[in-house]
């Protein structure tokens, strides 16, 4: 299959889930009178329901799987590992540990969006965290090694404010928090999120050319002319945008970045460059659908995103590896 | 013109001397042989020399800017990575893109005809066997189409005829006015496909010169510690190491 034909089905498929997404929920309504109602607007209580609920919940299911996709098969082609994921470097982590203090402390409450800024703030102090460890030399192992250094330290003094939580109120919502959904979201979100992500975005749409080389190794690439230090900068820097801000605004929604793709490497002939596109939109389009799934397996029952894609994803994943074990 | 020009380069790891004061320079035309035992800084000399190492001293080519660099010198590392599963003439492409060329550029089919890899052109690299890899490999070098090419150790692990294939594709590189400069182990080979052959001992330059005026016995035994056969051939000279001179 041709690039520009695997690029322009995934569009089709993202599209159309969109779709979908826009006409799947609780109220009772028909998938031509919501979108209908979306479009023109009667001023009634469906238009209401599709623009400022269904609407931004779609967008955001697009903008985080974008994110997540396209941070996955950056960071992938950067440390040249499959196994690696958005994850790998702690902004996911140290975004979550941003929310859960802002939801201990009760300073999520103090206005609409002190969640998703308090997210922000903690991935930022974790993408701050990774260049100063990692930035100056950094070789491949060191930007892994600080990473993994962080999640843990991140994950660790999360555990702790749970530990230590005198409020189980508290304590239940952190824990539903950091299981990832897309439910009940607005546009402020979307608005808070979007630039960020996009500034990502477009930090990462720089690197392809870079990544390919990268292909042949670091000092290869190096030699063919790819400043080493500028590419590690632009994939750290674009992650941690990216995925800092789809964690503030969806919680941590794991396995997209990992298995978005390793599934697509092979349609794109496994060239890095290339990846980064593919990945992205099927990255938007398996967050469309897993959001679709949680409110079509068990509507009424908040079936949360994360949960979800941890029970499709983790599979996927010991495929993986089961593939890999005879290749060493 | 010289392709590079170095100039007392030195290199030391925790207080260890790796290359001392090495100056040299390299010409067109010129297929150098870079010799010397494991650990002699053949390959710390090359990265130097390329400036992906810190050392002190010259090197025209670390002076350049990385984008300028691609255009001058093509790099064929000693190890071969492959991360994905590309396609041979892919790879082989990703050569002339490191010159801000187009993928289908001439210089690609031209590299690949070289290294004789036309019936290899649409299958996956990483599926191919280690030799394969090297040949792959170094066509990709080739396709960046620099006036000169510094290759580490790219016979090593190659069956007999595609390791004097291989030698073959680097001298006529050199006859047709390029430079190249190959670290390798076979004297034999050294001697036979190279114009001037280098002999680095323990991180310093100790001969310089065409293979007849270095290779001689009293080198052979002082710097890679062996006794070897010449026999000459109408093919060239060649070396069979038969015992080590120390214990």
């Amino acid at each position: 299959m041709s690039f520009a034909r695997l690029l322009t089905l995934l569009a089709v498929l993202v599209a159309l889930l969109f779709l979908v997404s826009l006409v799947t929920g609780v109220a009772a309504a028909g998938p031509g009178e919501s979108l209908r109602a979306l479009v023109f607007g009667d001023g009634g209580p469906l238009t209401l329901v599709m623009r400022e609920i269904r609407l931004p919940r779609a967008l955001l299911a697009v903008m985080v799987g974008v994110s997540l996709g396209l941070s996955g098969a950056a960071m992938q082609g950067l440390l040249r590992n499959p196994l690696a994921e958005p994850g790998l470097i702690g902004v996911s982590a140290s975004a979550a540990l941003g929310a859960v203090l802002a939801l201990q402390t009760g300073f999520a409450a103090a206005f609409t969006l002190a969640l998703p800024f308090s997210a922000l703030a903690g991935a930022l102090a974790g993408v701050l965290l990774i260049l100063l460890l990692a930035g100056r030399s950094g070789g491949a192992l060191a930007l892994i090694l600080a990473g993994v250094a962080l999640s843990a330290l991140a994950a660790a003094m999360t555990s702790l404010v749970l530990n230590l939580s005198p409020n189980p109120f508290a304590a239940n919502e952190i824990v539903f928090w950091m299981m990832g959904s897309l439910a009940d979201r607005s546009f402020a979100h979307v608005w808070i999120a979007l630039p960020i992500m996009a500034a990502g975005w477009l930090a990462l749409a720089r690197t392809g050319r870079g990544l390919e080389a990268l292909t042949l190794g670091e000092d290869a690439a190096a030699a063919m002319g790819t400043d080493l230090r500028r590419l590690r900068l632009l994939v750290v820097t674009g992650v941690a945008a990216s995925v800092g801000a789809a964690t503030a605004v969806a919680g941590a929604v794991g396995f997209v970045g990992l298995v978005v793709p390793h599934l697509l490497r092979g349609a794109v002939g496994g060239r890095p460059s290339r990846l980064l596109p593919a990945a992205a939109l099927g990255g938007a389009a398996l967050v469309l659908a897993a959001d679709i799934g949680v409110r079509v397996i068990l509507p009424g029952r908040d079936l949360k995103l994360g949960v979800l894609m941890a029970l499709v994803g983790a599979p996927v994943f010991l495929h993986l590896i089961w593939r890999m074990r005879g290749q060493t | 013109m010289s392709l590079l020009t170095l100039d007392r380069l030195s290199l030391s790891r925790s207080s260890t001397p790796v290359l001392r004061e090495i100056s040299l320079t390299i010409a067109p035309g010129e297929c150098v042989g870079l010799l010397g035992p494991n650990g002699a800084g053949k390959s710390t000399l090359m990265r130097a020399a390329l400036g992906l190492v810190q050392a002190s001293g010259q090197s025209s080519l670390a002076r350049l800017r990385p984008a300028e660099r691609a255009a001058q010198v093509a790099w064929l590392p000693q190890a071969r990575e492959i991360a994905w599963p590309v396609s041979v003439a892919h790879l082989v492409s990703l050569g002339a893109m490191a010159r801000g060329r187009a993928e289908d550029h001439p210089s690609v089919a031209a590299a690949i005809a070289r290294m004789g890899l036309e019936p290899f052109r649409n299958r996956v690299a990483t599926a191919l066997s280690g030799g394969e890899q090297a040949r792959v490999l170094l066509a990709r070098a080739l396709a960046q189409d620099t006036p000169l090419l510094m290759a580490d150790e790219p016979v090593a692990g190659l069956d007999p005829a595609q390791q004097i294939r291989s030698m073959r594709v680097l001298r006529a590189l050199a006859d047709e006015g390029r430079g190249v400069v190959v670290s390798l182990h076979d004297l034999g080979l050294a001697a036979r496909h190279c114009t001037r052959l280098l002999v680095l001992h323990q991180g310093a330059l100790v001969a310089d010169g065409t293979p007849e005026a270095v290779l001689t016995p009293e080198l052979l035994a002082g710097v890679f510690d062996i006794i070897a056969h010449r026999a000459d051939t109408p093919e060239g000279p060649s070396f069979q190491p038969l015992a080590t001179v120390s214990e």
